[in-house]
């Protein structure tokens, strides 16, 4: 029992040491990329998990927050010249300033609304940013110049992801978690307890933008180009954020990073080896898993955990 | 304490709550019966700010809370329990207390050391690393009032806590409402089980259709024509 909690303890600096150490023994840039990517989505899977998985509000959009942040970037670049570093800065805070008004409006419903908002916003932007061609340069894109080397972006995702794990576990482990989590339990309650539902709401919400918006932000840097049908994809952003979640495992902290494991590394696997059959095939493999381990992959452990103790 | 003045309440046409008055004084159990769909649980939700009134005023401490969001009524100090029980199932019963406990504190520390003391209170302490939803109805029932408790309400709502319960839980149930009250919580309570709401209450207030049919000590309502008349028919009355 000792043993185990202070393994859970250790556990996340022990792989961060690790995942640290991989690039001293392994410069392979197609492998680096994968981890960099693999790295990309276990933040964005946390940042969704933290708003869909524990607060209980699902964003059929978070493109929305993705695009914007990848767009604040490219953009600032684009029109003033400045470093798309500033806007790493800049990404986050553009996606938390869009995220007010949607949360103000939406969470004071319950229900379908928000996800349903979210999803319209995610497309409006995706149209805005194909066709506002003077500001946003429209379907050609946003291309930079690539500065830094492979292994310094992967240091750079390392960082990103380990920064919204820990942020959003403190997070978690506060008052604010405690209130996300009971509002997505049972609201009425919640509200009867005292708890601002809405405005709680909105707090989840602001963060988990934040993050989605930094990745966004990086993916600019790190890419050096963007279009509008990539960054506010409804498939390969935001669906694509809520299978990470839903595999690995919604309301848990490792369940985000196993999520990505297996999305990034099965589909490109999948690419390779099954031509143009790998959609079908992760398609079929994604049914599976959610048939038989509906609470997520971090439940298989769970499962044989319980059956030692029977 | 809290005064309900000509509280009025409509559903489209249907007046679930009718006019109705009644004064809670500080320090008292003061029980609310009425038969079923008499609009009991509507003035819960009234009160506790979860409906809109039609008409009337809800006064609490001189001031007037009617239409006021849940959680501001609960802030100013009025907790609540529901008949249809909502544990926060994916929660321990620790962590469910504590959620509660947030109101008034805001540290992880103190916050748990709060709800251990109300979980103590309570008796619910040896249940406080299980889940929520896999505790028996009875623990369901005790959780909802030590989470309601856990808010450091000066009045707590207690909608039907005793409904479903075992003989011996009913005791446990009647001695943990007297205790509540000599902590200086004054206790609204709904209840159907008479034994329950006979023993402990110091005044009764019945209603039937949203109005009220008559108010004062339990003796006094128990035998009472028109309550008979409302319980068992106009044959018994």
């Amino acid at each position: 029992m000792e043993n185990r909690r202070r393994l859970k303890e250790f556990l996340p600096w022990i792989i961060l040491v690790l995942l640290a150490l991989i690039p001293l023994v392994q410069r392979n840039p197609y492998i680096l990329h994968m981890l960099i990517m693999v790295l990309i989505w276990a933040s964005l899977g946390q940042s969704w998990n933290l708003l869909g998985g524990y607060t209980g509000q699902v964003s059929f959009g978070h493109a929305t927050f993705y695009g914007l942040g990848a767009y604040a970037a490219g953009l600032l670049y684009f029109h003033k010249e400045i470093s798309t570093w500033y806007g790493m800065l800049l990404g986050p805070i553009v996606a938390m300033i869009f995220a007010v008004p949607i949360g103000l409006i939406c969470f004071r419903l319950r229900g379908a609304y928000f996800a349903l908002a979210m999803l319209a916003l995610a497309e409006v932007l995706r149209l805005v940013a194909t066709n506002w061609i003077s500001f946003t340069n429209g379907s050609v894109g946003i291309l930079i110049v690539p500065v830094v080397s492979k292994v310094l972006y992967y240091y750079m995702a390392l960082g990103l992801a380990a920064i919204s794990f820990y942020v959003i576990h403190r997070v978690l482990h506060s008052k604010w978690g405690f209130y996300f989590i009971a509002i997505r339990e049972d609201q009425d309650a919640a509200e009867s307890m005292g708890i601002n539902t809405t405005y709680y709401k909105l707090i989840s919400l602001l963060i988990s933008a934040f993050f989605t918006g930094l990745a966004g932000a990086f993916y600019m840097n790190y890419m050096a180009f963007i279009d509008p049908h990539v960054v506010f994809s409804l498939v390969d952003i935001s669906i694509m954020m809520i299978l990470v979640v839903m595999l690995g495992g919604a309301g848990t902290l490792y369940g985000p990073a196993i999520g990505a494991v297996i999305m990034v590394l099965l589909s490109e696997v999948f690419r390779a080896y099954f031509g143009h059959a790998n959609l079908l095939i992760l398609g079929i493999l994604i049914i599976l898993i959610i048939v038989f381990i509906p609470d997520g992959v971090v439940d298989i452990s769970k499962f044989f955990r319980r059956k030692q103790h029977a | 304490m809290l005064e309900v003045k000509n509280l009025t309440k409509f559903f489209g046409g249907l007046g679930a709550v009718r006019d109705l008055s009644f004064q809670v004084k500080e320090g008292e159990i003061f029980g609310l019966i009425g038969p079923n769909g008499s609009g009991k649980t509507t003035i819960f939700n009234l009160i506790n700010g979860f409906y809109h009134p039609t008409s009337g005023d809800i006064l609490f401490r001189g001031e007037s809370i009617s239409g006021q969001k849940p959680n501001l009524v609960c802030k100013k100090g009025i907790a609540r329990t529901f008949q249809v029980v909502k544990p926060l199932s994916r929660m321990t019963v620790l962590e469910n207390v504590m959620a509660s406990a947030f109101l008034r504190v805001s540290g992880v520390s103190e916050a748990r050391e709060e709800a251990l003391k109300t979980l103590e209170f309570c008796s619910l302490i040896h249940r406080k690393d299980y889940l929520a939803k896999s505790l028996t109805i009875g623990d369901r029932k005790r959780l909802e009032i030590t989470r309601a408790l856990a808010t450091r309400p000066k009045m707590i709502l207690l909608d039907e806590t005793a409904a479903g319960l075992n003989p011996a839980e009913l005791d446990q149930a009647i001695d943990l409402i007297k205790k509540i009250r000599t902590q200086g919580v004054t206790v609204l309570i709904v209840e159907h089980i008479m034994k329950v709401i006979m023993s402990i209450s110091d005044r009764i207030h019945a209603i039937n259709y949203g109005q009220t049919i008559t108010e004062g000590t339990p003796q006094e309502v128990a035998n009472n024509k028109a309550v008979i008349e409302a319980y068992l028919g106009e044959a018994y009355a």
